[in-house]
């Protein structure tokens, strides 16, 4: 079996999102089938300038194929596009160009799976948003498997990705709210799917006490990591913090891991360890007694299932609903909505051993069932078996794009509208 | 803090952010600090008051009876001739003696000008006291939230107080109930010790015997003892008589005071008395009026009393100022005792 795994951006300093993710499946199925990866040049996914040499490489043992982007994305352009699909009324043209201001734009990638998509068995698609799984699934449609790693936002709400969603022979979704917002947004339930998710090379006996003694650190703590970013919920994460070190007894200190964006707040408790390597961020999360995830937007939250095979309790953002509904399901971990739900959950974790140790067997538990890498890699050889044994009758395909003058007809609303119209569910498992 | 009921393996998650929330209604009456109270006066009326979650409209009719801006225009002399062509200006203004030819514009220049001054200055006056209005209302909802809260946290207290009341009602009955079960139950292990059938009847106050010059005067009535033993009608001491005055009987108000050590020793002198000869005959007679401290009878009065006058009563019977107790029940030697 073939298989090529198309993703924006791919190598070993691609650290979270979909290209980690990418990056671990082409790894773990490599071991079932050959794997090629189909990539662009580009490293920084804000401007996806070129920065890697084209042509063929190899990256832990697995081919990877990279074409070159046509254009670096103009923030300034692509911010007034943004502002007319997601504000107003507006056409497909308008999506379309959107689209292609956000790039990686890489026609070489799109043209090369069109003329060798037949080679392949199957061809996943990482990331519906980007303009190589738009492209790239129309081009290789019949063997088309879409992970769409589709959040909560805007995007979800243009009319272009809707023939793709029902199209591609299936999807591999992250989590059940996931699947449930593009069932409703698409209406592709007809469409096999499965929920996968994602596992982690988590070690098997992370040293806490190593990390201690490296940074220093003595007391109880809760850790964030991931990038310090607005965007990821760290703002609102320091002010309430910073609330709970005010207004309650608590012991705990916060320790962040990742590359700051936003500043630091300065204070005696609240401390930024920077970028770690592998070793020491799992180290830090096997010392840390509970992990933080304030994101309002996650399709999957890795941090959040490491912390889980480690034992270790979460605290999230009851805001997402992805977050909140693996933290129901697994029974794992606690979320909160407003202030006194951040400090009344997190002092319960603090303050309650017992609960603490339970939330963290369970965590542990629920990544075993369903992140463990046998289960991962099991269900995508079952969706290819199941697939392959499809009749060519059913293979569906992705509807055409409209003619000239029906592309610009301004008659799509917009689709922050659109979003706001999907309903927020959340699945048991 | 966080008492959660999770007592089982298996957490529910649900359940537990249902009792934080729950622990949050409850306490969102008694957790507002002086800072959270600031900053709920700082937020905007919109923002505070929900006009949804409030029942009345007040910040809706409010709203609804601000007037619209007033429409505010400058006017001047040169106003009426003003024009954004030039050469029509010229033409206004080289023509302007004819129309004062015709009628006076001046007072109604003046007039215009001086209504706009009063519109501006109305206006700005409005303005100032909607702003005051809108404070008012504000700190009335602030202040009306604050005694909400305050209600609330009367409430809260009252009904502590309350649980508190009822807590020490309840524990004052268990300890009035434990206190007449141990005067019961005294009295029963106390007749359990002993091994006669049944206690002599305790001397009454009343019965007591009248203290006279250092010797014991008992009274006609106050021998419980009379006739209760085989020698009892000739006893010259009665049995009754020998408490002293101004200190309670023996065992009465003294409860459980008796231990293992009294109890054996009890038994070695009845077993003493039955096989020896009288202690009078031993120690010699006594002179009259000098209870004899080494009585099997008052002996055995003693033990039934506290330790030390056990004690004191062995250790130093001719040298005692207090007259040797009484026996509550006569012994079979005691009718021999001389006095």
């Amino acid at each position: 079996m073939k298989l090529a795994v198309v993703v924006q951006r791919y190598g070993q300093a691609m650290s979270g999102g979909a290209e980690l993710h990418a990056r671990y499946v082409a790894e773990h199925l490599a071991r079932h089938a050959e794997v090629e990866v189909l990539t662009t040049c580009a490293t920084d996914y804000v401007t996806w300038r070129n920065e890697l040499a084209p042509g063929v490489e190899r990256v832990n043992n697995v081919s990877v194929r990279r074409f070159r982007v046509t254009h670096e994305r103009d923030p300034r352009l692509f911010g007034k596009r943004s502002a007319r699909v997601f504000e107003e009324a507006h056409s497909l043209a308008d999506e379309l160009s959107w689209l292609d201001a956000e790039g990686p734009a890489s026609p070489a990638l799109i043209a090369h799976l069109r003329k060798h998509f037949t080679s392949y068995d199957y061809c996943l698609f990482f990331s519906y948003r980007y303009y190589h799984a738009y492209h790239g699934a129309r081009a290789a449609a019949p063997r088309a498997i879409l992970v769409p790693t589709a959040e909560r936002d805007a995007a979800m709400g243009l009319a272009m990705f809707t023939p793709v969603l029902r199209g591609v022979r299936a999807l591999m979704y992250n989590s059940h709210e996931e699947r449930a917002m593009i069932h409703a947004a698409s209406g592709n339930q007809d469409v096999p799917g499965i929920i996968v998710g994602i596992g982690s090379d988590v070690p098997q006996n992370p040293q806490s006490a190593r990390f201690r003694q490296k940074f220093g650190i003595r007391d109880a703590f809760a850790i964030y990591v991931g990038r310090i970013d607005e965007n990821k919920g760290c703002q609102e994460l320091f002010d309430f913090f910073q609330g709970y070190l005010r207004d309650t007894p608590g012991r705990l200190s916060l320790v962040l891991v990742g590359q700051p964006l936003l500043p630091v707040p300065s204070h005696p408790r609240i401390r930024h360890l920077g970028f770690l390597d592998d070793a020491d961020k799992f180290d830090a999360m096997a010392a840390a007694d509970v992990l933080i995830m304030p994101s309002y937007f996650e399709s999957l939250s890795m941090v959040a299932l490491e912390a889980w095979a480690l034992g270790r309790p979460v605290l999230a953002n009851g805001r997402c609903d992805v977050l909140k509904g693996q933290c129901i399901r697994s029974n794992a971990g606690l979320y909160y909505e407003t202030y006194g739900e951040f400090i009344e959950s997190l002092a319960a974790i603090e303050r309650n051993r017992w609960l603490s140790s339970a939330l963290g067997r369970n965590g542990r538990q629920f990544f075993r069932d369903h992140y463990d890498w046998p289960v991962i890699e099991r269900k995508y050889l079952e969706m290819f078996d199941r697939l392959s044994k499809e009749s060519p009758a059913a293979a569906r395909t992705i509807a055409p794009l409209p003619g000239w003058f029906a592309r610009r007809r301004r008659d799509l609303p917009p689709a922050s509208q659109v979003l706001a119209g999907l309903p927020l569910t959340r699945e048991r498992a | 803090m966080p008492d959660f009921n999770v007592r089982s393996d298996s957490v529910n998650v649900e359940q537990i952010m249902e009792q934080i929330r729950a622990r949050i209604r409850e306490k969102r009456g008694v957790d507002y600090t002086e800072q959270q109270l600031r900053e709920m006066a700082a937020v905007k009326l919109e923002k505070f008051l929900d006009p949804r979650g409030v029942r009345s409209d007040l910040l809706e009719q409010f709203k609804r009876r601000q007037p619209p801006a007033a429409p505010s225009f400058t006017f001047d002399d040169t106003t009426i001739y003003e024009t954004h062509r030039g050469v029509l200006r010229f033409i206004r203004r080289l023509l302007n003696p004819i129309l004062k030819l015709l009628f006076n514009p001046n007072p109604i220049i003046h007039a215009l000008h001086t209504q706009a001054n009063l519109n501006a200055v109305l206006e700005k006056r409005r303005l100032e006291i909607d702003a005051l209005y809108y404070e008012v209302i504000h700190n009335l909802v602030f202040e009306m939230t604050r005694l909400g809260i305050d209600t609330k946290n009367v409430k809260m207290r009252v009904e502590s107080i309350a649980s508190r009341l009822e807590f020490n009602e309840r524990r004052a009955r268990a300890l009035e109930s434990v206190v007449a079960y141990r005067a019961s139950s005294e009295g029963e292990s106390e007749r359990e010790t002993r091994d006669e059938p049944a206690p002599a009847p305790r001397p009454q106050p009343s019965a007591r015997p009248q203290h006279n010059q250092g010797g014991w005067t008992p009274s006609a009535s106050s021998s419980p003892a009379a006739g209760a033993g085989p020698g009892a009608a000739s006893d010259p001491v009665p049995s009754t008589a020998a408490t002293p005055a101004g200190q309670p009987p023996p065992g009465a108000g003294q409860p459980g005071t008796e231990g293992p050590g009294q109890r054996s020793r009890r038994r070695r002198r009845r077993r003493g008395r039955r096989g020896g000869a009288p202690a009078v005959a031993v120690m010699g007679a006594m002179g009259p009026g000098q209870p004899s401290a080494s009585t099997d009878s008052t002996q055995e009065t003693i033990a039934d009393g506290p330790q030390p006058a056990d004690t004191h009563a062995e250790a130093s019977p001719a040298t005692s100022d207090e007259p040797a107790r009484a026996p509550e029940s006569t012994g079979p030697g005691t009718d021999t005792d001389p006095q």
